[in-house]
């Protein structure tokens, strides 16, 4: 794949695929380091969680460094619970500074779901006013008004989730995102390509990119408890008998995972897979998916 | 405390336990005498620190005796009453004292040979448990006052020869 | 209303070790209606500390009262003399009111029975829920009367996050999403555009910490009476 930027190879009219990877609770990096490698020469960017799920790891800052270091297009993902809109100007700035210059405004989960529980949730900012700032500060501004010695500059995204209920008030909130700014949007993971592409007909006069959310799914079990616990992701009956009937699971996940690729290419102008885990089967997933 | 005798006391409603209680003197029916009875025009009177009040005074054990649910004159003044006394054992427990030693008991006013049943059951409870703990310490304390007294009285004289216990 | 809980019993034990002559103090205005400070606490408590202190043999004499509001001078004034008689107050007020008590009371030392938790209301009998977060900037005109500063356990301005479902919050399948319910009512209002507008980033400089507040065509200097 040639180098182009996260952003160019949104606006080559192109099939764009990103992915992530998630920091390590721990200095041991050898395995990221592995997957970044397997990973950055067969997708449009990488992205980089931070602290997912609100457990506490590696910065995403610093993975971000390694994946450019390593010729990766990486993409920071930031949330609003952990620093206030002075550190997280403060990151952006470092980011740029390190040349990353893809961006993933998030709210970020709760504290009450990981492993600092009695840490002080922060949410000074939310996802759209941090959209908002960050393309003040591409302006040369900081949130304050400062004038900054060096403005930034950013590709800026959000997420949606497509599968949200009810969905209206999601959808405003998706409306003020792309007004406050947002280049591009991931969403939550897509199963049922044809709900999807409905939301795709609602969304179709916002021109803003949406790459679809793709999580292999690793077993029956594995669908069964995101349709219970994760919001807005509904794994179809067929996909679970699918994978309950299946000899070889993993082949099986890799098989769904690239086949509902494939069907997405039609509806939308990329994906973004999220592999937890698996992020040394992504490559596979693409071939089988006829990609690159 | 081989001659330990409880001592029980009974919140009664007006409509039926202390009915009841009447009942089963007329009835001679057999229940501990030394029951103390406070009369209430119903239980949803009581209050957690009626009852806490009534174990710092001394009692061994507590019985708070209203209607059937369902048939309280003032509606659900029992169903309260009950909510209380399960907040009262908590306090109870947390002060150091078991939450056993108090219960709520429901009742009809012709009930006499429940009253009579609810009182002794308590006064079993207490006979189990021991006497309110308070009472151990007051005795524990009016003793070694007495002690002290004895022996400030009759200076120089011998002491008084110390029990031969190894505890 | 302020909403506050009883410490633990056997913190508030620990906290009155060494003290043999006390004076229980509740307050009766916001403490008093969440049943956590009020005279009837007060008395409850107090038999409490009695019965388990003399069951451990140890001494102690409580005094009970309770004034009308822990929180303003001219109710404390009136027990400055007899409080002066113990060696401590344990206040059941809020933590404002345990502070202003000190304050005017001064050496002496006030000990906090409670834990302060919200500003609420009676949700029903028994049950009390959060609703403003004084946050000194009210959104509510713009919310359906719903704070989102509050409700929403993010307290996000700009709509729901990614983890409502069905209309409950991700941190609590029990509790409703605040966003969902802003939209529902602004729905049925007919006043749906309202959730178009950008809010921007709340504006904390405007609340340091301490804050104060003067009404000047009210202000008169108040001497303690010692």
């Amino acid at each position: 794949m040639s180098k182009k930027t996260f952003q160019e190879a949104l606006s080559s009219g192109k099939f764009v695929v990103t992915t992530e990877v998630g920091p390590p609770k721990g200095t041991n990096i050898e395995r990221l380091l592995s997957a970044i490698d397997l990973l950055k020469d067969r997708v449009d960017g990488i992205n980089v969680t931070d602290n997912q799920s609100s457990v506490m790891r590696v910065s995403s800052l610093a993975i971000c460094h390694l994946v450019q270091e390593k010729g990766g297009e990486a993409i920071l993902q930031q949330t609003c619970r952990d620093r206030n809109r002075m550190a997280l100007e403060s990151e952006l700035l470092g980011a740029n500074v390190l040349g990353i210059h893809n961006l993933l405004c998030l709210t970020g989960d709760h504290l009450s779901a990981g492993d600092h529980q009695d840490a002080q949730p922060v949410f000074d900012l939310d996802s759209v006013q941090l959209i908002q700032i960050a393309k003040m500060m591409e302006a040369g501004k900081d949130s304050a008004g400062n004038e900054l010695k060096g403005a930034v500059k950013f590709c800026v995204g959000a997420t949606v989730n497509p599968g949200a209920n009810p969905l209206e008030p999601q959808l405003l909130k998706f409306e003020k995102k792309i007004a406050a700014g947002a280049q591009f949007f991931q969403t939550q993971a897509v199963y049922d390509v044809e709900g999807f592409a409905r939301f795709m007909k609602q969304v179709e006069g916002f021109k803003v990119p949406i790459l679809a959310g793709v999580i292999p799914l690793k077993s029956p079990g594995m669908a069964k408890y995101m349709n219970e616990n994760v919001a807005g992701v509904s794994v179809p009956d067929r996909l679970i008998e699918e994978m309950t009937k299946a000899e070889n699971k993993e082949a099986k996940g890799i098989e769904i995972a690239a086949r509902l690729i494939k069907d997405l290419k039609g509806v939308c102008p990329g994906v973004h897979i999220m592999a937890i885990g698996w992020e040394e089967k992504v490559p596979e997933i693409l071939s089988q998916a006829g990609i690159g | 405390m081989a001659e330990f005798e409880p001592k029980v006391v009974a919140f009664c409603c007006h409509y039926c336990a202390y009915s009841a209680a009447d009942l089963a003197g007329s009835l001679r029916l057999e229940y501990p005498a030394n029951v103390r009875i406070v009369k209430l025009m119903c239980t949803g009177r009581v209050d957690a620190s009626h009852l806490l009040k009534a174990f710092e005074a001394g009692a061994d054990a507590v019985l708070v005796a209203g209607c059937e649910e369902g048939d309280c004159h003032f509606r659900e003044g029992n169903i309260k009453a009950k909510r209380r006394v399960g907040y009262a054992r908590k306090l109870l427990r947390e002060a150091g004292l078991e939450g056993e030693r108090l219960e709520m008991f429901n009742l009809g006013a012709s009930d006499a040979h429940k009253f009579a049943a609810a009182v002794n059951e308590m006064t079993e409870r207490a006979r189990k448990l021991g006497p309110n703990p308070l009472r151990i310490s007051r005795e524990h304390r009016a003793k070694s006052i007495e002690q002290r007294a004895k022996r400030t009285r009759a200076p120089g004289t011998r002491a008084p020869e110390k029990p031969n216990e190894r505890s | 209303m302020i909403v506050a809980e009883r410490k633990p019993f056997t913190e508030i034990k620990e906290m009155l070790s060494g003290y043999r002559k006390i004076l229980i103090l509740g307050c009766g205005t916001c403490v008093s209606v969440c049943m956590a400070g009020g005279e009837k606490e007060v008395e409850i408590l107090a038999s409490q500390i009695r019965m388990a202190f003399e069951k451990e043999n140890r001494e102690i004499e409580i005094k009970e009262a309770t004034i009308q509001r822990q929180c303003d001078r001219e109710f404390i004034e009136t027990i400055r003399k007899m409080a002066g008689e113990y060696e401590a107050v344990l206040s059941l007020a809020c933590g404002a009111g345990v502070q202003f008590v000190a304050e005017l009371l001064a050496p002496l030392l006030i000990l906090p029975g409670l834990n302060t938790r919200f500003i609420g209301v009676a949700e029903a009998e028994g049950v009390w829920s959060e609703r403003c977060r004084a946050c000194g900037d009210c959104v509510l005109s713009e919310t359906a009367g719903i704070c989102p500063v509050t409700i929403c356990a993010k307290s996000l301005l700009n709509g729901p996050c990614g983890g409502t479902r069905d209309g409950k919050c991700e941190v609590d399948k029990d509790k409703d999403c605040a966003w969902t319910l802003i939209y529902r009512r602004l729905q049925e209002g007919g006043k749906l555009e309202k959730m178009r507008k950008i809010h921007p980033p709340k504006k904390h400089g405007v609340r340091i910490y301490p804050q104060r507040q003067v009404n000047e065509e009210f202000k008169k200097e108040v001497k303690s009476e010692k």
